[in-house]
């Protein structure tokens, strides 16, 4: 593994590999002094042209936990809110010496330019790009699922929501499908993207029929940037037939979870009630992120090179 | 990574089953010795094979005295030579419950070599806790130690050359318990 920049990069071993060191990492972690001195003098940039405090905090603490040096680069208030191109703001990264960069960017392919334009010696994280990848958020939700659920080939997993401008969704799908596990994507037409029929997974407009065969549930945030654009035609309605709530979540096997990636807008696409109840792991998918975010970056950055093939 | 001695290696068995068997009962009443019963010890074995002889020995123990916790180290992240090799899957790390502060911790691996692993293990269990004293127990010490580090308890001294590899089998994680000395073709 040189570079992380979508799960379709991956193949199930190396994708199992990367949850077996997060479940050690959980263990490693799992005491009063939770830091390691693995990266020691390694140095993570984390560069983020949008913003999202939740994932560059996580990926802050991962490489914190590992020991490395952060340098936290945002696009605000930074040379990029002056017209730096992207080249330019790697080779500034590269003369100082990162060691990993880890880039979330508006524009799909941002971190395959950053990656494969011969720029960086850095190895690259994607941290979400455009409506393409993420797939750290896709390797922690299925860590999560694989925690309550153990081995996931064979378990049904629906993920409901705006699968169309959702990143998350589609590097769920690969992720799931790859792991074993059956996927069905939920939500309005309009908000299902073209050729989705020929993804790996099944999809529906109704979502009471597949909660009741559900073993996780992934609700995805109703972006407020596109109520206006007229996707669906109230906030209302879409949570009357597309929202989590207690009724629905009484359709459920006993067993099945619920996931958000966060943040969430309670009373759209979940309940509070939801949001908060025992099945709701969302919270746990904080902390677990963590955990595979440290995987990622020690599996990338722990050796001489790429990850060992098989010992 | 096969233990099984390749064809055109001359392997030389250094302990038979009964060997380690027999080595291990006797590090097991040493540590009895030593400790003055088994009251406040911890065994800690270095993955892979260092967890099984844990485990051998806390039976030997238990047969004698009482029973006393085992866990497994895994010192990876803790390795000095991360960054000449790639970046290896990590194994299991089990702290028993109780922890190991105020415990006599004996950390127990197969083949005693440079020391590295050994002075991982050190540090990482700084960052466990506090043991009271650390002690180390090995099946087989090879020399050419790099490092100020010797074992409390020995199952064999085997006098080696850098250019032989010590292959240590364990029924667990082998099929077979054997100790073999075979040159490595380089």
């Amino acid at each position: 593994m040189q570079h992380l920049l979508t799960i379709a990069d991956l193949d199930r071993e190396e994708a199992v590999r990367i949850l077996d060191t997060a479940e050690e990492m959980a263990r490693l972690t799992d005491r009063a002094i939770k830091k390691l001195p693995t990266l020691r003098g390694r140095t993570v940039v984390n560069l983020f042209f949008e913003d999202s405090t939740r994932t560059r905090t996580s990926f802050e603490l991962a490489a914190k936990r590992l020991s490395a040096d952060v340098i936290n680069f945002s696009a605000k208030g930074s040379s990029v809110s002056k017209g730096e191109s992207l080249k330019d703001t790697a080779l500034t990264l590269e003369a100082m010496g990162a060691d990993a960069i880890v880039v979330r960017h508006s524009a799909s392919g941002a971190p395959h330019r950053l990656a494969h334009a011969g720029w960086v010696s850095a190895r690259i994280v994607n941290a979400g790009d455009g409506t393409h990848a993420h797939p750290t958020q896709a390797l922690l939700d299925a860590f999560t699922m694989r925690r309550h659920l153990g081995d996931l080939a064979g378990r049904r997993v629906v993920i409901v929501g705006d699968v169309l401008h959702s990143r998350v969704a589609r590097s769920n799908v690969e992720l799931l499908s790859l792991l074993g596990a059956q996927v069905t994507l939920v939500g309005p037409p309009t908000l299902l993207p073209v050729g989705v029929e020929s993804w790996p997974c099944q999809v529906s407009y109704e979502l009471d029929p597949a909660l009741a065969k559900a073993d996780a549930v992934t609700m995805l945030r109703v972006q407020h940037e596109r109520m206006a654009a007229s996707f669906f035609p109230s906030a209302r309605e879409y949570a009357r037939r597309y929202g989590l709530d207690s009724g629905r979540l009484r359709l459920l096997p006993d067993h099945a979870i619920v996931l958000h990636p966060g943040p969430m807008n309670r009373g759209m696409e979940i309940t509070a009630d939801v949001a908060d109840s025992d099945r709701s792991v969302i919270v746990e998918q904080v902390g677990n992120g963590v955990l595979v975010r440290m995987a990622v970056l020690y599996l990338l950055l722990g050796g001489s090179g790429a990850a060992e093939e098989d010992r | 990574m096969s233990h099984a001695p390749r064809s055109g290696d001359s392997p030389h068995v250094l302990l038979s089953e009964t060997d380690i068997a027999r080595a291990l009962t006797r590090i097991g009443h040493e540590i009895l010795e030593r400790n003055k019963g088994a009251g406040d010890v911890v065994l800690l074995g270095i993955p892979r094979r260092g967890v099984p002889l844990a485990r051998r020995l806390a039976e030997r123990i238990a047969a004698v005295e009482s029973s006393v916790p085992v866990g497994s180290l895994d010192v990876t992240m803790y390795r000095d030579d991360l960054r000449m090799r790639p970046a290896r899957a990590l194994e299991r790390t089990d702290i028993p419950a109780d922890g190991v502060d105020d415990k006599v911790v004996v950390v127990v691996d197969d083949v005693l070599y440079s020391g590295r692993t050994v002075r991982a293990a050190l540090t990482a269990l700084d960052d466990i806790g506090r043991p009271r004293a650390v002690q180390l127990a090995v099946l087989v010490d090879r020399g050419h130690r790099e490092l100020p580090i010797r074992a409390d308890y020995v199952g064999k001294n085997v006098p080696t050359s850098r250019a032989e590899a010590v292959r240590v089998q364990l029924r667990e994680t082998d099929d077979v318990d054997e100790v073999v000395l075979v040159r490595e073709e380089r």
